[in-house]
């Protein structure tokens, strides 16, 4: 018989997406945080290895306004340039490129969004634009609803990576959906990252307890009173339901079974 | 001596810039790094390798671009 130390039976594989490993299956936004000083020492504690970031204007009026580079390494962490704030398939497709010409990678979270109460995604407009820039070569990260059916165009529309929502985006909702998120994860090969909702760790462990490969986050961790510490929650519970998936969870049951023998119980 | 200008569209504003700038040295006057910018020359992205090269002309629309915080 042979043993293998606890370090190897609790071993994970690496999420693989387009190729690129990452040890960790957390994956953070940059905005909303107090300061940068703070942004960066959250990221260090969530132990993600991607970040996600906008593409905006330069703000011409006030230069000392320093762009998001001025604070994160790309040698040291992934940079995801986003096409958040676009409402058309054309728009994010520029918002895409412009991304791209900044020159650190070709990949992109795209995001085209139908309706501003809710930001609930385009579903239509995601897939074409999710086309298009796949046949340009970008490795397509695609933020959509918590629908197989978008889940699986997107993947036929040669997306990277589908990342069904949680709840609203900014929301902290949680895991409204845990059915429709297991349902895409069975039925997709490409990776499946939850992206937007998850409100604090239990959420994050929850969502991870579906078997989906990672969580994207931003708000629960900016807007936390600290966010340093939830961070650090975060990459625990990220990697908690990770193994609690892994490990198979036990049957729910409607009756109660007793944890100690029910024999040799004294007269 | 007055020096000659031209009207351009910069991230979306009527701006008056010093006449027979390249695109490089507009944003030397902005005082910009290249390197961490992106631009967007009348709705193409102009390559980097071609910003000493590239004029501004009166009339020209130009969005200057860079990372920022995002979700």
């Amino acid at each position: 018989m042979t043993t293998t130390t606890i370090d190897e039976a609790l071993k994970d594989s690496p999420l693989v997406i387009a190729g690129r490993e990452f040890r960790s299956r957390l994956v953070v936004g940059t905005g909303k945080y107090r300061s940068n000083e703070e942004m960066v020492r959250a990221i260090e504690a969530s132990g993600a290895e991607m970040v996600t970031v906008a593409v905006r204007r330069v703000d011409l009026d006030r230069t000392k306004e320093e762009g998001i580079l001025y604070h994160l390494d790309p040698e040291k962490i992934f940079i995801l340039p986003n096409t958040a704030g676009c409402y058309t398939a054309e728009e994010a497709v520029r918002y895409a490129r412009l991304g791209r010409a900044a020159g650190l990678n070709d990949w992109v979270k795209l995001e085209v969004i139908g309706d501003q109460r809710t930001l609930l995604p385009d579903v239509a407009a995601t897939i074409e634009a999710a086309r298009t820039l796949a046949a340009e070569g970008f490795k397509v990260l695609a933020y959509t609803n918590d629908d197989v059916v978008t889940a699986l165009r997107l993947e036929d529309a040669g997306c990277a990576a589908v990342m069904p929502l949680a709840s609203p985006i900014g929301s902290g909702l949680g895991l409204v959906n845990p059915y429709y998120i297991r349902e895409i994860k069975s039925r997709l090969s490409v990776p499946v990252i939850v992206d937007a909702g998850v409100g604090t760790a239990s959420d994050a462990c929850l969502t991870m307890e579906q078997g989906v490969d990672g969580i994207l986050m931003n708000t629960a961790i900016a807007e936390a009173k600290d966010p340093v510490k939830m961070a650090r929650a975060m990459k625990l519970a990220v990697q908690a339901g990770r193994l609690a998936y892994l490990a198979g969870r036990m049957p729910r049951r409607e009756v109660a079974v007793p944890s100690s023998p029910t024999t040799g119980m004294l007269d | 001596m007055t020096q000659a200008t031209i009207e351009i569209t910069l991230n979306g504003e009527a701006r008056r810039v010093a006449a027979g700038r390249t695109v490089a040295g507009l944003l030397g006057d902005l005082g910009l790094h290249p390197r961490l910018v992106v631009v967007e020359h009348n709705r193409e992205i102009l390559d980097r390798a071609r910003y000493d090269a590239t004029e501004v002309r009166e009339g020209d629309t130009l969005e200057l671009v860079h990372f920022v915080g995002g979700g």
